[in-house]
């Protein structure tokens, strides 16, 4: 107590600051805590921090023109693309270097597919010029501007040339723009003809039938979250079992087994059929399309809204409703009044989760969407691996990433984070 | 109990019955009735069904049998909501989410009061259990006895004539608890409600009823003011369970003149006032209070028969002595005295003579 009422820094016994003393005898402490975490640390640094990092590093770089093509790129500098003519013969015999240098690497049709996303048929010229490129004696064999206008026409197009002045820089937000349906005209970003928009129309979509999913969980996983919370534990865990069991089973199963379900001769039709409510010849369409979309990622994912609200529930008292009605109010009344505004925090939970787990859920849309049910996150899996045009994929995941985290940030803003609660 | 319809009861219990599983009775027979204004309390152990009848009272769980009246109707088939009995419960139950404003508001509004009303009735209640500058915070912002305040100001801002309180004071400390205790009664009078009050705390239904129900295995053992329960209770149970208690075992040899002659399990003879027992050779339990016991000599009543006993312990609580007694072979006796000038403490080891006034000792049941 004494040492509080001396000045300057408080001293241990031994005369070295508290401070120091305190931290040096929790280092010890420190230092193993930060061991055991550091296995985790690393496996999520490595398979998590990274991975997010190259993507989103992937979205904006475009190093492989000025690298492949460093000549040209210098040359076709002082080029003006709005005048409608080809560039000079410089530039045509920088080209050639770079080129001849580029095949012999193996390297020009890397470039060519790189320039292809952005102008299509670029890959081709490419190719072919690099084949015959590599014969030639790039010290003498000039003028070259004629003999790459013989190699193909397409090397007169001015627009061929002014795609690659405009991805000449080492960063380009031209993948941002392509995700937007927009693209780099001469003249600053342009939306694509309404033809070539998908992107926004998917966001869209995604966004929405997320919220739908959303929604319906909430509406289905209430009730059976509020009878497990107010079931004697013995049976409550039997049923607990019950909404676990979907939870453990293959994903593709159940994904299956809805198409059994909803399908044209599936299991609904065929009852409805034989109900006579709905006519043989005119059987409902429910899978491939949203619907089946909706119904089959809800009846996934409910148990991600189930178990926060399950674990909010089970905290609420039941005394509370004794309480609200002891003081008059009716069994609604005191529902909405008294539970409901206690049961929100586990509502916001589940429905964060099942949110942001649907925003990109990719298996489900891709078995049962059709075309009219896909999510985005299927049109980055093709980016991925069929176009192969990673530098998309990685901007349309960034986007993505980037809504996940605003719609975070609103909720926390609103509700409060604090609120959420997983048990 | 035979008084079970009279005119002036407010609340009454008729023949109630009630079972969880359909194999036990948890209350059996429970026949009670209370005037208007009084404060009754329902005392027992755990498990006593105690708890039970104020629930069924407050309406959240039904009678299996019998009928239970407030103010002359039958309440059996009245929801909670209807029946304008406030209650405070044993953890609150403060609503989390509202203010405390907001907490006493809720039944005004449920009962569509407008606001101006509602803000008057508010504040009065508050300023009721000195918490008038309160009415912002949440409940999660209070102490414990504050919140106990705000519970009670909430029961009662709707103006109930009957308030239901489920051990209300089982969370607080001691010190806070005695002067709850104090207020809870004082309000109570003052507003001239009724009051259902549960607890297990003995001391806490002494000093606040105006009756106390002692409750075991369902049923009322004991129906009297504090007084006389502690004075003159009605059975080995009851004596057991309130206040401290001597017991000793013995078969009743005669009964003259209001006066049991009692021969103990060891030989010896005492005194006692017949309770349970009615005639000669019945087995009983004699009762006597550690303050009732006599070691002076001079202060022993004549003719009065006397036990040997031996001091085993003297134990110093400051107000009060607790001297331990080996008496008729068993050493579980004890003896209060107060701490007085001219008290004698006793030594372990002293050989002393014990006795009392035979009014004092009661032979109850087996």
């Amino acid at each position: 107590m004494s040492d509080t009422t001396q000045s300057g820094p408080v001293l241990a016994a031994d005369g070295t600051p508290l401070k120091r003393s305190l931290s040096r005898a929790l280092r010890r402490q420190k230092i193993r805590a930060l061991m055991l975490i550091a296995p985790l640390l690393l496996f999520v640094l490595v398979t998590f921090i990274l991975p997010i990092g190259d993507m989103l590093f992937r979205s904006v770089e475009n190093q492989i023109v000025s690298e492949t093509l460093p000549r040209t790129v210098v040359a076709l500098k002082s080029w003006d693309a709005t005048s409608g003519e080809t560039p000079d013969e410089a530039v045509y015999a920088a080209l050639a270097i770079d080129l001849k240098m580029a095949a012999e690497a193996k390297l020009h049709t890397r470039v060519g597919s790189r320039l292809n996303y952005e102008k299509p048929g670029i890959s081709s010229l490419f190719r072919k010029a690099g084949r015959q490129v590599k014969k030639w004696d790039v010290e003498n064999d000039g003028p070259y501007k004629a003999r790459f206008l013989d190699l193909h026409k397409g090397w007169g197009d001015p627009d061929v040339w002014s795609t690659i002045q405009t991805y000449s820089p080492k960063f380009t937000n031209g993948y941002f723009l392509n995700s937007a349906d927009m693209k780099k005209g001469a003249d600053g970003p342009e939306w694509r003809p309404e033809d070539e928009q998908i992107y926004w129309l998917l966001l869209k979509r995604t966004m929405f039938m997320s919220m739908a999913i959303t929604l319906s969980c909430i509406a289905l996983a209430y009730p059976v979250a509020w009878i497990l919370a107010n079931l004697p534990a013995r049976t409550s865990n039997m049923l607990m079992i019950l909404v676990l069991l979907p939870f453990w089973t293959s994903l593709l199963v159940r994904t299956s087994a809805w198409k059994v379900m909803l399908q044209q001769q599936g299991v609904i039709n065929d009852t409805l059929v034989w109900l006579g409510l709905v006519g043989d010849d005119a059987r409902l369409a429910m899978i491939n399309n949203q619907f089946g979309t909706i119904v089959t990622m809800t009846h996934i994912l409910l148990p991600f809204m189930i178990l926060p609200m399950y674990s909010v529930m089970k905290t609420i008292q039941p005394t509370y409703l004794r309480a609200a009605k002891s003081l008059g109010a009716t069994n609604w009344t005191a529902f909405w009044r008294v539970y409901f505004p206690q049961s929100v925090p586990g509502i916001g939970a589940g429905s964060i989760l099942v949110f942001i787990l649907s925003i990109g859920y990719y298996i489900t849309p891709e078995l049962v969407g059709g075309t009219k049910g896909v999510f985005i996150s299927n049109r980055i899996a093709y980016h991925i691996s069929t176009s192969l045009n990673w530098g998309l994929a990685a901007a349309l995941g960034a986007i993505l990433l980037a809504l996940v985290l605003i719609l975070y940030w609103a909720y926390d803003k609103i509700v409060g984070i604090d609120n959420v609660k997983l048990g | 109990m035979a008084d079970v319809s009279n005119l002036d009861a407010f609340v009454e219990f008729e023949r109630v019955q009630k079972s969880y599983d359909g194999e036990n009775l948890v209350v059996k027979d429970l026949n009670l009735s209370m005037p208007k204004g009084e404060f009754l309390t329902m005392l027992g152990p755990s498990g006593s069904g105690k708890t039970t009848c104020l629930m069924m009272l407050a309406g959240f769980e039904t009678a299996t049998h019998g009928d239970i009246r407030l103010g002359g109707t039958s309440i059996n088939n009245i929801p909670p909501h209807k029946r304008g009995i406030g209650m405070v419960f044993q953890n609150y139950a403060l609503f989390p989410h509202m203010t405390i404003a907001e907490n006493l508001s809720f039944p005004l509004e449920v009962r569509k009061m407008g606001k101006t009303d509602r803000e008057v009735k508010v504040m009065r209640a508050l300023d009721m259990v000195e918490m008038g500058a309160f009415g912002g915070r949440r409940p999660s912002q209070l102490s414990g006895g504050q919140q106990q305040r705000i519970a009670l100001a909430r029961a009662l801002v709707f103006e109930p004539e009957l308030v239901l309180m489920d051990e209300p004071l089982g969370a607080l400390d001691k010190q806070l608890r005695e002067k709850m205790q104090f207020e809870i009664t004082h309000l109570a009078h003052r507003l001239g409600i009724t009051v259902v009050y549960v607890t297990h705390d003995q001391t806490e239904a002494l000093t606040m009823s105006d009756r106390v129900a002692v409750f075991e295995d369902g049923r009322i053992q004991q129906l009297d003011p504090p007084d006389k329960l502690y004075e003159e209770p009605q059975n080995s149970f009851v004596a057991q369970f309130i206040g401290e208690n001597n017991t000793l075992e013995g078969v009743v040899k005669e009964i003259k003149g209001g006066t049991a002659l009692v021969q103990l399990d060891n030989g010896d003879l005492i005194d006692a006032k017949p309770v349970n027992v009615s005639k000669a050779g019945e087995r009983t339990r004699v009762s006597i209070r550690p303050e009732r016991v006599e070691f002076n000599k001079d202060r022993m009543p004549e003719g009065a028969h006397t036990l040997k006993a031996e001091v085993m312990e003297f134990i110093y609580m400051g107000d009060i002595f607790r001297t331990r007694l080996r008496v008729a072979g068993k050493d579980d006796f004890f003896v209060k005295t107060r701490n007085a000038p001219d008290q004698e403490r006793l030594v372990p080891g002293q050989e002393i003579e014990i006795g009392w006034l035979a009014d004092d000792c009661r032979a109850l049941d087996a």
